[in-house]
């Protein structure tokens, strides 16, 4: 396989959270383990998992928009961790992202042609007519044609705001997008206009992708490989069709089992995991999964299992598959 | 027929607003049956949640009710003083809302609310109240109930408070639960638990079931009828199953088109071209007109009144013409 674009390795990230009086207690957050995993060039990685499992803190420690604990980030080969300031700042043309809530990502006092221009005045000299061509251009691309440069956002709905995003992301013509929920905050039908657009540009700019969502659908629609994370560990990555189709860990599995899916000859016998995801604070030991899994064994609760082939680069950290190859 | 437990009648609610007048229901119908599960499934502003609050008489100002008949038991809900509604609310018909750490108050403990809920809906003393609470507390699921009573909204998960919700809502033994988007702050896996959770007690006690949400796969697997709102009109009401499977309102078929799916990886989704309208234009005709497919001189100019195409499947659309189920050019 040729270089990943992307080489993700050994990434964890504590936050520490002050307490009680003065600061004097404190516990820590552990929002990523140890999380590996590679993004090859082209491809849409997705990533999934319920809320605390460290899926927006790996976005943001990929790209440096918070600075990881341990671990290293390649991106082409080079190592983020090692840039300094500038060169980290030189290189986000690279790597841009979109958020969820285009409501906020977007600053109201901004007109379009500002919010879409502000990356290229950073970054290049591109200024006056030549810019609002630009922009004008990239508002195009992402099928917002007619006279909007001097709107502002309240006057968007929130597709139409969202593609604006998109439009401020590719600014600088990046070659790798993280994309944080970026069609959660959407209703079915704009949603769909959304991810047809970002599969277009994918196709047209030979952009990679890394997914980010909960909604198990969208990321299967938009996605060639998945990553399911469950507090702070990737614990199964393969192919989309692996993933739903021969998942090996009992939480994808579970996961998979509670999404409501319309066509009933399309459900699956439903698994109800029992209690609710623990605390990253204090994450239970061994497999952190153990306390909710239906098939949870001694070894779980002592050893924490690792992430192993089992074939064909379907990657799954539990013992159970170990043990049972 | 079957026993119906409400009616909706041609439930009109406006909003008067400095922008102007905001049409949020626009004549919409339907019934609710005794100890079934009747879903009301739209987009942002459809008007689903504002219909779950007609339904109490919590329209908050400046909306109104401005015509309709809602009956509840035979007795229509609008003709009632202020006195006799509050006496049905959280008695007879309950409701839990969307985001349940809001909805609980933070400074009361969780046995202070639910006791408090009890007491003043039933003339029990503290200690049968207290009986009673703890009751419910398991009726719901939740583990060791006592300790629960002392505990405090933040010290609970998401999935928990809204277990607290709705044993607090069914408390006074209400007829029908009015659930607002009950899944939508939670993850799947509570989800999962949740919608187990409201199925079984619906069963146990024969309670009715208003379930609203945005979510076409939670009303697939919990409703036994649906209707589909959009921008105000109800455009078709039917079984799930006939809903989902065989939709005959071009709305419908274009929203279930355009929810990704297995198989459907690397095609395009079919999107609905345009935008859902604003509520303060009123779009003569067919609400839909501007964004259907199969658009015709007819839906332009007149509201189209529900037909049926089934058994107990009505659909709100020009190309079913009264008494005749077959297609006019549109998609099966």
């Amino acid at each position: 396989m040729s270089q990943p674009l992307v080489e993700v390795r050994g990434l964890s990230k504590h936050f520490v959270q002050r307490g009680g009086l003065l600061g004097r207690r404190s516990r820590v957050v552990r929002a990523l383990e140890e999380v590996e995993l590679s993004v090859q060039r082209g491809e849409t990685l997705g990533v999934v998992g319920e809320s605390g499992c460290g899926k927006t803190t790996l976005g943001r420690c990929i790209l440096r928009l918070i600075e990881p604990t341990a671990g290293q980030v390649f991106f082409e080969g080079v190592d983020l961790m090692a840039l300094s300031r500038e060169e980290m700042r030189q290189r986000r043309r690279d790597m841009q992202m979109v958020f969820q809530n285009p409501y906020s990502s977007l600053d109201p006092r901004f007109n379009v042609l500002n919010l879409v221009a502000e990356p290229i005045v950073t970054h290049t000299d591109l200024r006056g007519e030549a810019l609002t061509a630009r922009v004008e251009e990239l508002l195009a691309r992402v099928g917002m044609e007619g006279d909007f440069l001097y709107r502002y956002p309240h006057e968007f709905s929130g597709g139409q705001l969202q593609r604006i995003a998109v439009a401020r992301a590719l600014a600088l013509n990046p070659r790798f997008l993280v994309l944080d929920e970026p069609t959660s905050a959407l209703d079915v039908s704009v949603q769909a206009q959304i991810l047809n657009l970002l599969q277009q540009l994918q196709r047209e700019l030979g952009l990679t992708y890394l997914f980010i969502s909960h909604d198990l659908s969208v990321v299967q629609h938009i996605s060639d490989r998945i990553a399911v994370m469950y507090l702070g560990r990737v614990v199964e990555m393969s192919t989309t069709d692996a993933i739903f189709y021969a998942a090996r860990h009992p939480y994808t599995e579970a996961l998979l089992s509670s999404t409501p899916i319309l066509d009933p000859a399309l459900r699956r016998e439903r698994i109800i995991l029992e209690g609710s995801v623990p605390s990253p604070a204090n994450p239970p030991p061994g497999c952190r999964f153990h306390p909710r899994c239906p098939k949870a064994m001694d070894v779980c609760s002592q050893v924490e299992p690792k992430l192993e082939d089992v074939g064909g680069g379907h990657l799954v950290a539990c013992h159970l598959v170990m043990r049972d190859p | 027929m079957a026993d119906v437990l409400v009616c909706v009648e041609n439930l009109h609610v406006r909003f008067r607003t400095y922008a102007g007048v905001v049409h949020a229901v626009n004549g919409v119908s339907f019934d609710i049956r005794r100890g079934e599960t009747f879903g009301l499934v739209g987009e942002t502003g459809c008007g689903k949640s504002v219909t779950g609050l007609s339904l109490l008489r919590l329209v908050p100002p400046p909306g109104e009710i401005a015509a309709g008949r809602i009956l509840f038991n035979g007795e229509d809900l609008l003709a009632k003083s202020e006195a006799e509604m509050q006496r049905i609310r959280g008695r007879r018909i309950a409701m839990v809302f969307q985001d349940p750490a809001a909805t609980l108050n933070p400074v009361f403990s969780v046995g202070e609310q639910i006791m408090g809920i009890i007491r003043h809906h039933q003339a029990v003393g503290r200690d049968g109240a207290r009986r009673r609470a703890m009751e419910m507390l398991e009726a719901v699921g939740l583990p060791e109930p006592e300790r629960l009573l002392r505990a405090y909204p933040h010290e609970l998960s998401g999935g928990m408070q809204q277990r607290v919700m709705i044993a607090m809502a069914l408390s006074s033994g209400a007829e029908l639960l009015i659930a607002d988007e009950p899944t939508t702050a939670l993850d799947v896996t509570i989800q999962a638990q949740i919608l187990a959770l409201l199925v079984e007690l619906q069963r146990s006690r024969r309670l009715s079931i208003l379930l609203i949400t945005h979510n076409l796969g939670v009303v697939a697997e919990t409703c036994e009828r649906v209707g589909v709102l959009y921008a105000g009109h109800l455009v078709e009401v039917g079984r799930t199953p006939d809903v989902f499977q065989a939709m005959k309102h071009p709305y419908t078929q274009a929203l279930l088109a355009a929810i990704p799916r297995p198989g459907s990886h690397g095609q395009p989704l079919p999107a609905i071209p345009g935008t859902v309208p604003s509520g303060l234009e009123r779009i003569p005709g067919c609400a839909f007109h501007p964004r259907c497919p199969f658009v015709m001189d007819v839906c332009r100019a007149e509201k189209p009144p529900l037909v049926s195409v089934g058994e107990e499947h009505t659909v709100a659309c020009y190309l079913y013409p009264q008494g005749d189920c077959h297609l006019h050019g549109a998609r099966a």
